[in-house]
């Protein structure tokens, strides 16, 4: 019996190839989410339940229907480029120091490890007894790092913001003409 | 996004099901939102998928239903009013003789009352922030024409 981990590992690798592989567009951004759907599976079973959660709205969500939306702009067929071998080369350079970087990362799961070590189990002691909560990444992102969650929705508001000012032509007030 | 939502309208099941399923879509964004310090999720994760609802619908029922119910301007006010709350909250409890984001003196008699409901109004802000900064995004690319 192969553990699930390995089975969705696996799916994500083949979906990760096609998508490369494929010049047919749509199929392409249909498969992204696909991909965002099994890294959520993938961080449900490492019991990152809020992030599974982000990556499913988000990744497999939003973001899809996005990527449908700017298809519809422009062609669905990629167009035909000779094969080049050098962002192959780095791609697999890079892949390969990644993966001799996670030789090196404590085990999985591993109570010693230093992350383990320094804040966490403050935060872990203290959710509870503070705040009478048990998520502990709502007593996080709410009030240890507060000034931090201020600081991205900041963020996620430039970021509209900017979309705004750079996409959103065709809208003019009430009365004026829209093309 | 002219040519799908054409094609899409006249599917028959797309519609039912989805006129179904946008209710229930929306109150799990709520439960998402109100419950974040209970279960999994939190503000982030409730405006997104408060959103998906709504760009369902759009995609479904065409953009400009959809900027009918949501107009330009609830969005781009929600945006800005979701992080103006969240400073607010902050500057409030500096006005409290706290630190700034301190919640603990937002009620003057329960620390942990005002601790939660200080968590409760940032994660609102949060959330109001995300999904109509979320929808603006999809009106700005679904608003688009094709060159």
């Amino acid at each position: 019996m192969i553990p699930i981990e390995f089975l969705l590992l696996a799916f994500l690798a083949v979906t990760a190839v096609v998508i490369a592989r494929l010049d047919y567009l749509f199929a392409a951004a249909m498969l992204t989410g696909i991909f965002s759907l099994l890294s959520a599976g993938l961080f449900t079973l490492m019991d990152a339940v809020d992030v599974a959660f982000t990556e499913a709205a988000v990744g497999a969500g939003v973001s899809t229907v996005l990527m449908l939306g700017t298809l519809s702009l422009t062609v669905r067929e990629e167009r035909e480029r000779p094969l080049r071998i050098l962002p192959f080369v780095i791609v697999f350079l890079t892949g390969g120091a990644l993966f001799l970087g996670t030789l090196e990362m404590p085990a999985y799961g591993d109570p010693a490890a230093t992350i383990h070590q320094y804040l966490a189990p403050d935060y872990i002691a203290g959710t509870e007894a503070e705040f009478g909560i048990p998520n502990i990444v709502t007593a996080i992102l709410g009030s240890y790092r507060a000034f931090d969650t201020l600081g991205e929705t900041a963020v996620i508001f430039t970021a509209a913001l900017g979309v705004m000012a750079l996409l959103a032509s065709g809208r003019g007030r009430k009365g004026e003409e829209r093309k | 996004m002219k040519i799908p939502l054409m094609r899409m309208r006249e599917k028959l099941v797309v519609r039912v099901v989805s006129r179904f399923f946008i209710p229930f879509i929306l109150l799990f964004g709520l439960y998402v939102q109100f419950h974040g310090d209970f279960g999994p999720g939190g503000g982030f994760q409730a405006g997104v998928i408060f959103t998906s609802g709504f760009v369902l619908y759009g995609l479904v029922f065409g953009l400009e239903n959809l900027q009918r119910v949501v107009p330009w301007t609830v969005v781009e006010s929600g945006a800005s009013l979701g992080l103006l709350l969240y400073g607010c909250v902050g500057i409030a409890s500096l006005f409290l003789n706290g630190n700034f984001l301190d919640y603990k003196v937002l009620d003057a008699h329960d620390a942990m009352r005002g601790l939660h409901l200080g968590i409760l109004l940032i994660e609102l802000g949060v959330g109001l922030t995300v999904s109509a900064s979320m929808l603006a995004i999809f009106y700005a690319f679904a608003g688009r024409r094709a060159a």
